[in-house]
């Protein structure tokens, strides 16, 4: 759970109704590239609270670069990204108030699987040192996991990998994470215990989730909320709920997408 | 062939025996005028594989390039549609190989480009120190014994033989020479300046450069090329501060300890060389290297060597960062790393020469 305690509906303020409706991220005419390539030219959207959140679209299309600009990695070339409660996101040295999962888990190599968790928690947590292996073994036991504490990263296979990482970026009870091409590369059974994991994070801890994908299964399975990405028009060409857009027929490109029909060559 | 004959193609083409093929279309285009139509007739074609439909491709469009027109006659619908298509398109060979004033311009700018990396990354490296002095919590002090165990102590043995062999070595040269004016006493003093001054924290440096140096550098190249320290800076570590930091103040703390090693066992080659081939005494070597070596000159050994750790261990990060592509990268920049930090230790020990000189030190 995320930590907060307990208090009844009816109890809320004005001012925290009203913030829950505000939106966890906004994101503001963001021209999105580098040198002479431009990947969108004025993309705007919000990431409602709470939702999942799906950032759409096919290969080359800048998925995973407006994924670096909404976690501060890479500056923007032009626009805004605000994040609620955050501003414009950044990286400086302190508690990171997001959580990130990168595409391949980017686990620390020469850590084993509690020192990659237990990392950012021992540093920027006031968790009892003696009770961080307690809240490792939580989080393991969340991505199904637990007793692969004292393995290291190359033990571990690609599905475990990411959800290791996925351990790690919840370590610190974040109410936004992103994540990186989930599903990629794993079987259909390590792909739906995830989409089962991510749907969970959003029901019972309120976490809201974005994820760059383009695993249809999975964009149906866990997404609320998503943007398709189009890399000819460079804008976003499509907004909405996957299941809707999937009977959308008036764009040819998203309709193509969410219904996995092959371009005529 | 007679000139303006149809170019007649009969019988199955496949990859095997596409020589066969291109003969045929040698043969061909030898045999035709400079301009005019030329007809290709795939009537009689059985079948065509896709190497044979690239190397006809290839033919007419160069045909078409020298001013002749193209006519495709015959065959298949689809074969004869797939041809015309090809020779249309122009040809995706990728992007031209860049000419010689091209390539000359494009090194000037990777040289300017990598020179601001590492002027910025120096600051970068400053910023970071003033941060950990702000803020004593975010330094990375575990790894700081862990690095300075590996960089140190497990450098030792190479360190202790490496440095004899030299002072050894300079005996033995500086004997050779001085023998000749009976001046056999003052090996001690050659051997003990060259060493404590020079030699002896240049090739504890080298040595640091080939072995923590490099580590360094593939070590944080892989970590770049694997998103390592992107996710350290989602995770509220600076790289500086995690990962450059430890590595600059273990490298500077073992430096100097290596390089009294090192001093010591070169003198110990120069008086080996003294005791068995100069007749002279230990007890006497010993205490004309006393005279020699001002604890200025051993000193000035120490402060380079710590000079020279930062400098390895700044350009061996800044490499490791700089990272790009897969397993290439990171072994193009471990190579770059010490070939970089010996190119730097060899300027940095000329500037501390000829300040130690313009100051009389």
């Amino acid at each position: 759970m995320s930590g907060q305690a307990y208090r009844r509906r009816d109890s809320r303020t004005a001012n925290e109704r009203a913030e829950e409706t505000r939106p966890m991220i906004s994101v503001r005419n963001l021209k999105m590239g580098w040198g002479e390539k431009i990947l969108q030219e004025d993309a705007t959207f919000d990431v409602p609270r709470g939702s999942t959140f799906g950032i759409l679209g096919g290969s080359g299309c800048g998925k995973s670069t407006m994924l670096r600009y909404l976690v501060g990695l890479d500056k923007p070339m032009a626009g805004k990204i605000e994040i609620d409660g955050i501003g414009e996101p950044d990286l400086e040295v302190g508690r990171p108030r997001y959580g990130v999962m990168f595409q391949s888990g980017a686990l620390f190599g020469s850590m084993t699987v509690e020192e990659n968790i237990a990392l950012g928690v021992k540093q920027w947590s006031d968790v009892p040192d003696d009770c961080v292996a307690e809240l490792v073994a939580k989080n393991l036991a969340l991505v199904g996991l637990d007793g692969s504490q004292t393995k290291m990263p190359s033990e571990l296979s690609g599905g475990m990998k990411k959800r290791v990482a996925i351990a790690r970026a919840l370590a610190l009870e974040p109410h936004l994470i992103f994540l990186d091409e989930p599903s990629a590369g794993l079987d259909p059974v390590a792909s739906a215990e995830l989409d089962k994991l991510i749907l969970r994070l959003c029901h019972e801890r309120g976490t809201t989730v974005v994820i760059v994908t383009h695993e249809l299964e999975s964009i149906f399975a866990v997404i609320s909320d998503a943007i398709y990405l189009d890399k000819q028009t460079k804008t976003i060409l499509a907004r909405g709920n996957p299941r809707e857009l999937k009977q959308d027929t008036s764009n040819p490109t998203v309709h193509a997408f969410f219904n996995r029909i092959a371009r005529d060559t | 062939m007679t000139p303006n004959a149809p170019l007649k193609l009969d019988g199955a083409f496949s990859i095997d025996e596409v020589g066969k093929l291109v003969r045929a279309l040698d043969d061909h285009r030898k045999a035709l005028p400079s301009k005019g139509e030329v007809v290709v007739d795939l009537e009689g074609v059985e079948s065509l594989d896709g190497a044979s439909v690239a190397v006809l491709t290839k033919h007419l469009r160069d045909l078409e390039r020298k001013g002749h027109t193209i006519r495709i006659e015959g065959g298949d619908d689809r074969l004869r549609g797939e041809i015309t298509a090809d020779v249309g398109r122009a040809a995706t060979a990728g992007e031209p190989t860049p000419g010689f004033f091209s390539q000359i311009g494009t090194s000037t700018l990777a040289v300017y480009g990598a020179t601001k990396d590492i002027f910025s990354f120096v600051g970068e490296v400053v910023l970071s120190v003033i941060g950990v002095a702000k803020e004593p919590k975010t330094g990375n002090y575990r790894d700081v014994f862990r690095i300075a165990e590996r960089a140190g102590a497990d450098a030792v043995p190479i360190v202790l033989f490496i440095n004899f062999l030299v002072g050894f070595v300079m005996g033995f040269q500086g004997a050779k020479q001085l023998k000749m004016f009976g001046a056999n006493i003052f090996v001690a003093d050659l051997v003990g300046l060259s060493v404590t001054r020079e030699l002896g924290p240049l090739m504890t440096a080298i040595i640091l450069a080939g072995r923590s140096g490099s580590a360094f550098a593939a070590e944080l190249s892989t970590m770049k090329v694997s998103e390592e320290i992107d996710a350290l800076r989602t995770m509220g570590f600076g790289p500086m501060r995690y990962l450059v930091f430890p590595r600059a103040l273990g490298l500077m703390l073992v430096a100097p300890i290596l390089t009294i090693f090192a001093d010591f066992v070169g003198i110990m080659g120069g008086l080996v060389v003294g005791v068995t081939s100069l007749d002279l005494g230990v007890r006497g070597y010993i205490v004309e290297t006393q005279k020699a070596v001002t604890a200025w000159d051993f000193n000035s050994g120490l402060v380079k060597s710590v000079a020279f750790a930062l400098v390895i261990a700044l350009i061996s990060c800044q490499q490791g960062f700089s990272a790009e592509g897969g397993a290439e990268g990171v072994g193009r920049k471990t190579t770059s790393s010490v070939v970089t930090s010996l190119f730097a230790l060899v300027i940095v020990d000329t500037l501390f020469t000829i300040f130690f000189r313009a100051f009389d030190l």
